[in-house]
């Protein structure tokens, strides 16, 4: 599937397949064709080619309020003139659903968000997490095959936002409907999905669940866009050394640094070859630490130390590796101190390696 | 506290203004005052001048009693013809302009902008260019000298300046609620009916006093397309001021012209503080 606005190509060969109640999140940078994608979905915007099938049906040319979806909007976009009672079966009075049934649907939904004392209100009357129930509650009580959710907590303050984020990942246990959630927040991401679609120039760049896209980033783009703070990456070359890869970051430096790869069979073709090496911040830690599952003692190197950054539950280190800056994650009761070498533990399990050209995973 | 030292360019400034002012105000003060004079008086003396006595009955007689072409009923059958055109062409030119609004700015189709371009334009067009072609139209459809005939045309003509001023108010309304209807299966007119109208009583009173006040006030098609017993009040006024070409009556005629002006005046007064906000109102947030 794809979109173009005059000559703007916005969505590139879209191609997702998303499973009866999966919680699935479009994610990416903004500007990266997330929201058109959903539009194109609901049926608010018309794609330039392909087709979108809901339920096995092509929808392309079925209005969007007979798709059988429901769509929660980052402005909410509450009616303003009406309650939040009306607001909420404004829908079922659309499709003229009797009336009982209409409060027997409103009562459930209310209960389920705890807006009960909220019904009569207007909208102006209240506060942005109540508001975003109601807008929820106006999706919910529809019972539609599919949720469409457009960045939904990006209004909120900060506090608020996790608590929503936890409710609607609660939500989506509950009653196990099938979500479609675009957002910019690779947390959110990561926190509420079942698969993410990492998104970028109107191409997806991976669709896997969160936790390979998070240990196994198809590209440096994906690398670097999941995870706070982001994958380090560094330019390193791959050299064969006793017959197993190693891979050398800063080569001919003093202060070279090689790490040895176990496991890494599908980077043979790379030996003697450049490659950017990616490392997240949680697997470089004090010197001290042993990482889970590991056998045998972990690689310890010491580095220099260029800034400390305490936040409370760990401490940042930026420090550099081979001459490349990289970012670590110690616990926040070591503050190495700032210029000085001080000991770093290394998970090179983790360690992953990219074609510098084409930018994608190689192992 | 201000600087209450009164600066010789100060004064000069309210001595200007004042005098802008009377020369502004003098045409209704005139009408006014002879409204209450009577015709003796103002024969005697001059057209400007405070009243000796109050006549009142300039009043009566200018409201039902006064002749005009041949009828003596005042100018009160005009009064009604008036009202008669100006209530459904207000309320019709409104209600089409809204919808209109509404539609080019909330719902993008193909065309939208030169439509919009397109029934603005009727702003621009002088008001004597339209007089051949709705003759024909009038003169065609049968309604030449009919009350509906003006109807169709104020409605008609008001549309440029309805659409306009509701689609400027529209364009504020964010895309996503229409999107939100959309999805929950509301259609065009449930959507305006049930979320864009009750968002619009400030635009609709200020569209109301301005078409009301125009429509009201409109002379040149009232005297064009209708004739005797069809014509509206501004028409009326002619003829009356014809029919007393030879005795002046000086005092009947301000009156007349005051009571045909009252409906107006009191229509800006009841809904001046809308109409003050209601223009601003979306420029600023």
């Amino acid at each position: 599937m794809s979109k173009r606005y005059a000559n703007l190509e916005v969505l590139k060969g879209i191609n997702l397949d998303i499973e009866s109640g999966e919680f699935t999140v479009l994610v990416g940078p903004s500007g990266c064709g997330k929201s058109t994608l959903l539009n194109i979905v609901a049926g608010l915007d018309r794609p330039s080619a392909g087709t979108v099938e809901i339920g096995g049906r092509v929808v392309n040319d079925i209005a969007p309020k007979d798709r059988d979806i429901a769509m929660v909007f980052q402005s909410y976009a509450l009616y303003p003139s009406m309650t939040v009672r009306q607001n909420i079966t404004f829908g079922m009075e659309c499709r003229h659903v009797p009336k009982a049934e209409q409060e027997k649907a409103l009562a459930s939904v209310a209960r389920l968000l705890q807006i009960e004392p909220l019904l009569g209100r207007k909208p102006s009357q209240l506060s942005g997490g109540q508001r975003q129930r109601v807008a929820m509650g106006r999706a919910l009580v529809r019972d539609p095959l599919l949720f469409l959710f457009d960045e939904p907590l990006s209004n909120l303050d900060a506090k608020l936002r996790v608590e929503m984020r936890m409710e609607i990942k609660r939500l989506h246990q509950r009653i196990g409907a099938t979500i479609v959630y675009v957002t910019h927040d690779q947390i959110e991401a990561m926190t509420m999905a079942t698969r993410i679609a990492v998104m970028h120039h109107g191409e997806v760049q991976q669709f896997a669940d969160p936790d390979t896209v998070y240990r196994y980033p198809a590209n440096l783009f994906v690398a670097r866009f999941m995870g706070s703070p982001p994958m380090n990456t560094m330019p390193a070359r791959l050299v064969a050394e006793d017959g197993g890869p190693v891979v050398v970051i800063g080569a001919g430096r003093p202060d070279e640094v090689r790490l040895r790869l176990q496991g890494y069979d599908a980077a043979a073709s790379f030996v003697g070859r450049d490659v950017v090496l990616g490392i997240r911040p949680e697997c470089i830690a004090e010197g001290s630490r042993g990482f889970s599952g590991a056998s045998g003692a972990p690689i310890v190197i010491n580095a220099p130390v260029e800034m400390v950054e305490p936040t409370g539950a760990e401490t940042i280190v930026l420090l550099r590796l081979g001459g490349e800056p990289v970012l670590a994650r110690i616990t926040p009761d070591i503050r190495p101190a700032p210029g000085a070498l001080a000991p770093f533990a290394l998970d090179t399990r983790r360690i992953c390696l990219f074609d510098p050209v084409t930018e994608r995973l190689i192992a | 506290m201000r600087d209450r030292t009164f600066a010789p360019s100060r004064i000069l400034i309210y001595l200007l203004v004042s005098l802008i002012a009377a020369a502004y105000l003098a045409p209704l003060a005139v009408v006014m005052l002879n409204s209450l004079r009577t015709n003796q008086e103002i024969a005697q003396a001059s057209m400007i001048g405070w009243p000796k006595q109050w006549a009142w009955s300039n009043y009566l007689a200018a409201w039902s009693g006064f002749c005009v072409a041949e009828t003596c009923a005042g100018i009160r059958p005009y009064m009604l013809n008036s009202a008669l055109v100006t209530i459904p062409a207000t309320i019709f030119s409104t209600m089409l302009g809204a919808i209109a609004g509404y539609a080019v700015s909330l719902w993008r189709f193909r065309g939208d902008n030169w439509i919009y371009g397109i029934v603005t334009l009727g702003l621009f067009l002088p008001q004597q260019m339209r007089l051949l072609p709705w003759t024909i139209v009038l003169r065609d459809i049968g309604l030449i000298n009919t009350l509906t005939g003006l109807v169709l045309i104020h409605t008609i003509q008001g549309l440029s300046f309805t659409t306009l001023f509701c689609r400027n108010y529209y364009i504020a309304i964010p895309h996503e609620l229409i999107r939100a209807a959309r999805i929950d299966g509301a259609g065009f007119f449930r959507i305006f009916w049930r979320i864009i109208l009750p968002l619009s009583a400030p635009i609709l009173i200020v569209t109301v006093i301005w078409q009301f006040t125009h429509i009201w006030n409109e002379f040149l098609y009232g005297v064009t397309f209708t004739t005797g017993q069809q014509q509206p009040v501004t028409a009326a006024l002619i003829a009356l001021s014809a029919a007393i070409a030879d005795i002046p009556q000086h005092g009947v005629q301000s009156a007349a012209v005051i009571i045909a002006a009252l409906p107006t005046l009191l229509i800006y007064l009841l809904g001046g503080r809308y109409f003050v906000r209601g223009l601003t109102a979306g420029a600023v947030k």
